[in-house]
């Protein structure tokens, strides 16, 4: 192995490092007696530019694989491929959490919370391109550990330590079920590299093993907890209500891109058919619970959590049936759906800021309190319920037309039609809050103050939402090209 | 050139969402010539068509790797549509012109709603026909839960998830027979002729057949439908009956008989007569008729009379779908078009001209106001939309039911005799309503006098008489020269029974 390549094929990582060093340093040493607003918006920037400096520094990369000594078999990190598209967006996210941070007060420390998330972010770029388990599981537990102190960072306030506390217990324990059936897995095969676990567990020996099931139920449970699938899916609405609000964004999208990458690698690499019965049951068990109960939230941040729910039932269902178009599709999928959580987060904060809340009646008369952030809000929330020509039907009828197309069957097909009926069903939760924008008296007209940048990145959120609705191809030709090269 | 009514509408709710806030009158007179210019390029457009079979308006690739197109055609279907699409609008603009709160959302909702209407009628692509149609949801949502009236978050919610229910049957069969017929296109055309299996269109067909019915009022999943007229704002109910539920209509006609003939091809075994899909929809909408009208019968409220009424009235469209014949087609086609003009003019005189100035419309306060003398042109006004919608001979109503009941006596006698029924029926409860509330016989007692608080009903206005005629002419005109449609439409069915829609 050469490790001035290995450097390079890191070089996004190390940006992103070295950026966290950096804003601590800067904060800590000449900042202390600026006003807040200084220190967050100077934070931001370097943090921002640290993302930014990932993203050019990604240009360079071709598609390579980095082993121990150079065969497929010790395989520990790739670039390039549908990876590169993961980290790609997980930076670009990341930049957009992070100008979310100018709105909101919940923290002194906003060089550490920044600091935080460029590491957190590292972990979740790390998991993308992971070939070897040790590598996963490192990668993901610096992108946890990350997580759960980003939710906690609001120290005020008793929901964000009991929602980090949850999420840490959980966390800890999906952590260990995952080790659990990664210890198996390298049981079967002697090796923590991918390719040589499959080699292994196709042998007609250990296929019929019940270790087998054994060692995928626990890594399927250490993913779900990841991506909040049913029934691992505990911690999320706590969570996403304790957490700080650009946290929460955080922990919405990046998080859920980096996981869905693994998940991609995973799955590709353990192809057999009983892996996907497994996520066929999470599937329809996510899109089930997660809809049902966003029926009955009266939080915003709550409702969200279960709707995130359900969308990764509807992204699982993606992986279940899994092909080089359904793999894309479910790019497409995550990325746009991570997009829009930031933006209705993003306008949750301000709102929450505003009312002090993020019930329901929190966003009474939004529409004369801010028009353009109430417009915001429709867009987006319509995007998550999937109506044309918003890029959130786009992403589901792309995803479901691939999974059809990957494997036509009549399991596949009441699962699809169980998705989009469930789409159905998700509208009626998020008009709920609509209507309490748009169409319920207001009980408080006093107008809305945003940050003028934040409001910018919102609006420019909800144009990309559009945009990409309506000329769908655009990201999708370039996440096909990006992705085939892998 | 009809596209530019799509891209006229869109371009106009976004300038309204835009326009300074408090000009009322200028968000007025900017909605009504984007209304005015989409109806005349509707009507040139339908000029132009004349005598030339299906045009193709634009075809481009919009996502190639899954070949999607953006097609935009139109056919003799497509153009009469679009021309009642552009009557309704710009009627609907007229009797809303008393909107003084939030006028200019209003407005550009309600063209949001009519850009989406004109697309699906132009769309010769599948997916871009869902696209379009679903985007009509959203802004009749806003329109009625924001301006309407009788329980109007419940009616707005109500329709708003019945319209996502019955798009996501449509959705499920358009996934599905993309990846039946290969992945390949989504165009008509393409889906037409795919070769796509019996078995497969025997259960899409009924899929897609329901999804789109329930918004064309289809018995039993109309319910949507009286409770949405009734708690709307005149303008949007006008467009909800007039136009909307025509493109219900329109995707049974275009979407699930185009695509999936076969799926009305005999079962193999008949139970109590009925053998096919085809009869199990002719009597739903038989049931559909004679319900709606017996129901809009013992109706204490003005504007439910004219909800169930539309159920009736669209159940002669979907009897004329489900007679598989060139007569019982085409006047199915035409029956859109005249109810699409009749609801709109009925639903006109209730809410805007009656209901605005006496805030009621129970029939028990309506009989005691003698409106016949306080508000005579809205009494003679219904007394020709009420002839209009009873199907005499003179207007349009009369021709579109002769040729649905003379194309179902050739299918199917027997249920042609219940669905005359419901005529009969429909002559009843008109009268009863046109009694009720104009041409009362109870005298004025002492407290209903003019000087114990009656108060001025206020005059009518141009816009109101200017859309009054507006649509009675749309509706004599036809009447009285039913070849002007006729010979949009029936080239246009013939074209489609020929392709694979007949037996």
């Amino acid at each position: 192995m050469n490790y001035a390549d290995l450097f390079r094929a890191m070089l996004p990582e190390t940006a992103l490092e070295i950026a966290a060093l950096l804003v601590v340093v800067v904060d800590l040493a000449f900042l202390r007696k600026a006003a807040l607003n200084t220190r967050a918006a100077i934070a931001a920037l370097l943090g921002i530019v640290g993302c930014l400096a990932g993203v050019w520094l990604m240009q360079g990369q071709g598609v390579a694989t980095f082993s121990v000594d150079g065969t497929p078999g010790t395989a520990l990190l790739v670039t390039g491929g549908y990876a590169a598209v993961a980290q790609i967006a997980i930076l670009i996210l990341t930049a957009f959490t992070l100008v979310l941070l100018l709105d909101s007060r919940f923290t002194r420390h906003v060089g550490e919370y920044v600091a935080v998330v460029l590491m957190s972010a590292t972990g979740g770029l790390i998991i993308c391109g992971a070939q070897d388990l040790l590598v996963i599981f490192v990668g993901l537990e610096l992108l946890s550990l990350g997580l759960y102190i980003l939710t906690a960072f609001a120290k005020r306030s008793g929901k964000s330590a009991e929602g980090a506390l949850k999420y840490y217990l959980f966390g800890g324990m999906s952590a260990a079920f995952l080790l659990f059936g990664f210890s198996y897995l390298y049981g079967f095969a002697g090796s923590t590299n991918l390719q040589e676990v499959f080699a292994a567990i196709v042998a007609p020996d250990v296929s019929s093993s019940p270790l087998l099931y054994v060692a995928l139920v626990a890594v399927a449970a250490g993913l779900g907890f990841k991506v909040a699938a049913f029934p691992f899916h505990l911690w999320a609405p706590d969570a996403y209500e304790g957490a700080p609000a650009p946290a929460a964004a955080f922990i919405a999208s990046v998080s859920k891109v980096a996981s869905f990458a693994l998940l991609i690698t995973i799955t590709a690499a353990i192809l057999p058919s009983r892996w996907s019965l497994l996520l066929v049951i999470l599937a329809a068990a996510s899109m089930f619970a997660g809809n049902l109960a966003a029926l009955a939230q009266v939080s915003v941040r709550r409702l969200l959590a279960y709707s995130a729910i359900a969308h990764a039932g509807y992204m699982l269902l993606g992986l279940a049936y899994f092909s080089d178009r359904s793999r894309d599709a479910l790019l497409y999928y995550i990325v746009t759906y991570a997009l829009t959580t930031i933006g209705a987060f993003g306008v949750v904060g301000v709102v929450e800021r505003a009312t002090g809340t993020d019930r329901f009646d929190g966003f009474l008369g939004l529409n004369k309190r801010n028009p353009l952030l109430a417009a915001v809000l429709l867009v987006l929330f319509l995007s998550l319920a999937g109506i044309p020509p918003l890029v959130g039907f786009w992403a589901k009828f792309n995803l479901f037309a691939a999974v059809l197309t990957t494997h036509a069957s009549g399991l596949s097909f009441a699962l699809v039609a169980l998705a989009v009926g469930f789409s159905a069903v998700s509208l009626y939760y998020y008009l709920q809050v609509l209507k309490r924008a748009f169409v319920m008296a207001p009980t408080d007209e006093s107008r809305i103050k945003v940050d003028p940048v934040v409001m910018l990145v919102l609006l420019l959120i909800a144009a990309a939402v559009v945009v990409l609705g309506c000329f769908p191809a655009l990201l999708q030709n370039w996440i096909g090209i990006a992705s085939k090269a892998f | 050139m009809l596209a530019w009514t799509i891209y006229l509408s869109f371009a106009g709710a976004l300038v309204l969402a835009l326009l300074p806030k408090g000009k009322p009158g200028l968000a007025r007179v900017f909605a009504l010539l984007i209304a005015a210019a989409g109806f005349a390029i509707a009507v040139a457009g339908f000029a132009a068509g004349m005598g030339h079979g299906r045009t193709t308006i634009t075809d481009v690739m919009w996502v190639p790797s899954m070949g999607i197109h953006y097609m935009l055609a139109a056919d003799g279907i497509s153009r009469v549509l679009v021309l009642l699409t552009g009557l309704a609008a710009t009627a609907g603009v007229l009797f809303s012109w008393n909107i003084e709160y939030r006028t200019n959302e209003f407005f550009a909702f309600f063209l949001a709603l009519i850009g989406g209407v004109y697309g699906v009628f132009l769309s010769f692509d599948l997916f871009l026909l869902f696209v379009f149609y679903e985007i009509a949801i959203v802004p009749k949502y806003f329109l009625i839960a924001i301006w309407g009236s009788t329980r109007r978050e419940y009616a707005a919610m109500k329709l708003a998830l019945y319209s996502f229910v019955g798009s996501a049957m449509v959705l499920i069969a358009l996934l599905a027979a993309y990846a039946a017929s290969g992945s390949h296109s989504t165009t008509l055309d393409f889906l037409a002729h795919a070769g796509l299996s019996p078995h497969f269109q025997m259960w899409a067909f009924p899929l897609t057949f329901v999804g789109f019915g329930i918004l064309a009022g289809l018995w039993p999943f109309h319910t949507w439908a009286p409770t949405g007229h009734v708690a709307a704002p005149t303008a949007a109910s006008m467009v909800l009956a007039g136009v909307i539920m025509k493109l219900g209509a329109y995707g049974c006609l275009r979407v699930a008989m185009g695509l999936f003939p076969h799926g009305m091809d005999p079962w193999g075994f008949s139970f109590v007569g009925i053998g096919s899909w085809r009869d199990v929809f002719a009597i739903l909408a038989v049931i559909g008729i004679l319900y709606g009208a017996l129901v809009a019968l013992v109706q204490t409220d003005f504007k439910f009379v004219i909800g169930y009424s539309s159920v009736s009235h669209m159940g002669f469209v979907l009897l004329g779908l489900m007679t598989l014949n060139q007569i019982g087609l085409t006047g199915a086609v035409l029956q859109m078009y005249s109810h699409g003009v009749i609801a709109g003019l009925l639903f006109a005189i209730v809410g805007r001209i009656v209901y605005d100035r006496t805030h009621t419309r129970q029939f028990g306060d309506l009989e005691r106001m003698h409106l016949l003398r306080r508000l005579p042109f809205a009494a003679w006004a219904f007394v020709i939309a009420g002839m209009a919608s009873m199907g005499l001979p003179g207007f349009s109503g009369f021709v579109a039911e002769l040729q649905v009941l003379v194309g179902s006596w050739h299918a199917t006698p027997w249920w042609t005799v219940a669905a005359g029924v419901g005529i009969v029926v429909g002559v009843a409860y008109t009268w009863r309503a046109l009694q009720k509330a104009f041409f009362t016989d109870l005298r004025p007692t002492a407290e209903d006098h003019p000087a114990s608080g009656w108060h001025d009903l206020g005059a009518i206005t141009w816009p109101e008489i200017a859309g009054f005629s507006l649509l009675t002419a749309a509706t004599l005109v036809v009447g009285l020269y039913p070849r002007i449609l006729l010979d949009a439409i029936e080239p246009a069915v013939k074209t489609f029974l020929a392709a694979g829609g007949a037996q």
